[in-house]
């Protein structure tokens, strides 16, 4: 069932549930951004239908909500560790296609791999409805097309934002006593069907082509071009990696909490250990090791690519190092290796 | 409540054996079952947690041979029979023990690789039948390096072949050279194909030794190596420990050397 509502039905709707739910959704932080006079646009609790940032994409993923940069997992003390408490009210979480089909990668990591589920990220997820929020078209740096994320029927609800109101497709039904007495229509929402940029994500046949690509002199240009600092990861809808580190509470140190901090494995020292070894010591070997993360390895395990096209990571790349541009030059080194081995 | 998987549980350390300066054998109190090869997370509340392999298993412990590098394993080093550790796991594959039943199984270690073969390998001695012949090749660095004083006179007063080896150094009895110089005196034409080769040691060692091993005329397919891979998780989550598709901590970290030699990261 769909309907239409005034911004301010919407708002009333929106208080409605904020009684039982918790609502995230992008929102602007003015001057926060990155030069001067910019704003930034990230996840946050919202209360009001005008505080959510529907025009433009975030600057940072849908995942922050569910997969903070940085949370406690366990209260210790000498003798005992202790969970932490998670989250307690159900969520609603606006967001774009991209980023609702980033949490089935996120999921297969965090739910399913070696059997192992993610305390953290189970009992967060249990929480999360989804409101697909209609994607306007993108920018310039999506590619969900090319990754086949443009689409999901993975919602409660879908909106499309108007001047004058709020289209409403409710897709469970549960959430249709809110709108009672709101005029009915019959929208459905649309999806991107077509981006400015597009990818070509290389085959890689076999571990032959694998060694060799990863051998190729395509990633030297990034030893000196990548500064390692990280911000692709962060941004990234889909990166789950992270570290974990106690920190003492300053006035006892017999008590405190273990964390779990989002790493990055674009930074050196993300694989290093005992002997003074370590892997990938260049910003080139650090670069192709998430590239093929994202366009390949992933895919090998677990069946689908990694990445969601949000274009995330280029957008935030200090050294303006388009990600689309690298899978190009990965696919063409592909291709000249796969020439050279007759496949 | 969701089980979680990376909860430590506490455990009291029964006993501590000093093996080297540097390298010191904690056994802890524990009815957990690890396969040989498999290892644990071990942890201290305010410090942190380190993977440790599982070098030896009794009635109501397990034991865990460790090297001082860092933050968590020096403090650890501070502690008495009595006090607590925590632990969790057992984590990952461990040696495909089936694998060597009735062939020639050679062992090769480097150092402390020694640690995350001498479970399996005291299963070969007290089982002398399991297997049809045991070939082992265990090389230190130097005298002050070598760790198991005991198992190793042990082993080699027992069934095993052995060959003991300083890199440089002299030492009475034993042989002086790496590693990979003794590949050559393993009788492998005897063997008639039914073999079974467990390497474990630094990286560059694994890595030497798996090249002449195979130049010797050596089976890829029946080559087999332990991985050391930075870790945080131990269960597939956190991202550290993977090369290309792999996850050492889930997949490994033993792995046949077909697919050992392509885990270049
Ligand atoms: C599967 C596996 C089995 C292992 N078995 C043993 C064993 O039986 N005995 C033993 O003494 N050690 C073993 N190690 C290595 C041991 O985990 C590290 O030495 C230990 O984590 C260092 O922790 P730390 O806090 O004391 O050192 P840190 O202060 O953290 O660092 C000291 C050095 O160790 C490196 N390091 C940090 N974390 C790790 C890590 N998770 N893995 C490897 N290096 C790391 C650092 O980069 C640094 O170079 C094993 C490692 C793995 C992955
Ligand atoms: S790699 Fe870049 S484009 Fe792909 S999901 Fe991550 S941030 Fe988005
Ligand atoms: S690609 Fe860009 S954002 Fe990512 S680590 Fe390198 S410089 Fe930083
Ligand atoms: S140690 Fe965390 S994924 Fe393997």
């Amino acid at each position: 069932m769909s309907y239409f509502v005034t911004t301010e039905q919407a708002n009333q709707v929106l208080s409605k549930l904020l009684e039982t739910y918790d609502v995230y959704a992008p929102k602007r932080f003015p001057k926060q951004g990155r030069f001067s006079d910019t704003d930034i646009i990230r996840y946050a609790k919202v209360e009001k239908v005008d505080d959510i940032v529907y025009d433009e994409k975030s600057d940072f993923p849908a995942k922050e909500v569910i997969n903070p940069i940085q949370q406690a997992i366990f209260y210790f003390t000498e003798d005992e560790f202790r969970a932490s408490k998670g989250h307690t009210r159900p969520i609603l979480l606006f967001a774009r296609p991209c980023d609702i089909n980033a949490q089935k990668v996120q999921a297969r990591i965090f739910m399913d791999n070696g059997g192992y589920q993610d305390l953290y990220y189970a009992r967060m997820r249990e929480l999360i409805n989804f409101v697909l929020m209609e994607c306007p078209g993108g920018d310039d740096t999506c590619f969900c097309c090319s990754m086949g994320t443009n689409k999901t029927d993975n919602y409660v609800m879908a909106v499309r934002f108007g001047e004058d109101g709020l289209k409403v497709e409710v897709k469970d039904d549960k959430f249709a006593p809110y709108f009672e007495g709101a005029a009915a229509d019959d929208f459905t929402p649309k999806f991107v069907e077509e981006n400015q940029t597009k990818v070509t994500v290389p085959e890689i046949p076999d571990k032959d082509v694998l060694l060799a690509l990863k051998n190729h002199p395509m990633w030297r240009e990034f030893d000196k071009r990548c500064v390692s600092c990280g911000a692709c990861t962060i941004a990234c809808s889909t990166c789950t990696c992270f570290t974990t580190r106690d920190i003492v509470y300053g006035q006892n140190p017999e008590v405190g909490e273990r964390h779990r901090i989002a790493a990055s494995c674009q930074i050196d020292g993300f694989s290093d250990i005992a002997g003074g070894f370590g892997y990938r010591k260049t910003a080139g070997d650090r670069m192709r090791y998430k590239v093929l993360h994202k366009f390949h390895d992933y895919k090998v395990r677990f069946g689908e690519d990694m990445c969601v096209g949000c274009g995330r990571c280029t957008s935030r790349c200090p050294a303006y190092i388009p990600i689309t541009a690298t899978v190009g030059k990965m696919a063409a080194a592909a291709e000249e290796i796969k020439k050279e081995q007759g496949k | 409540m969701m089980n979680n998987p990376v909860m430590p549980i506490p455990c009291e350390i029964l006993k501590i054996t000093h093996e080297s300066d540097l390298e010191w054998n904690f056994r802890v109190k524990t009815d957990v079952k690890p396969a040989p090869g498999q290892f644990m997370q071990l942890s201290i509340p305010m410090v942190g947690e380190a993977p440790i392999s599982v070098c030896g298993a009794g009635d109501g412990y397990l034991e865990f041979l460790i090297r001082s590098v860092g933050k968590v394993t020096n403090v650890i080093f501070e502690k008495k029979p009595g006090d607590t550790l925590f632990l969790r796991g057992p984590y990952g594959k461990g040696w495909p023990v089936e694998e060597l039943k009735d062939k020639h199984v050679v062992v090769i270690t480097g150092g402390t690789g020694l640690a995350p073969v001498r479970m399996m390998l005291d299963k070969l001695y007290e089982e002398p039948d399991y297997c049809k012949s045991v070939h082992l090749i265990s090389g230190f660095k130097n005298e002050e390096g070598i760790v198991f004083h005991d198992d190793l006179a042990k082993w080699e007063a027992g069934s095993f072949e052995t060959i003991y080896a300083l890199d440089r150094d002299e030492k009475e009895g034993w042989r002086t050279g790496l590693v990979t110089t003794f590949v050559k005196e393993i009788p492998w034409k005897e063997f008639d194909g039914n073999y079974a080769v467990v390497v474990v040691g630094p990286p560059p060692m694994m890595k030497f030794t798996g090249l002449e091993l195979v130049k010797n005329g050596v089976e890829e397919e029946k080559i087999w190596m332990s991985f050391e891979r930075k870790m945080s998780c131990a269960v597939g989550k956190c991202g550290h420990c993977r090369i290309d598709e792999v996850y050492v901590c889930l997949d490994g970290p033993v792995f046949n050397y077909t697919k050992a030699k392509y885990l270049v990261d």
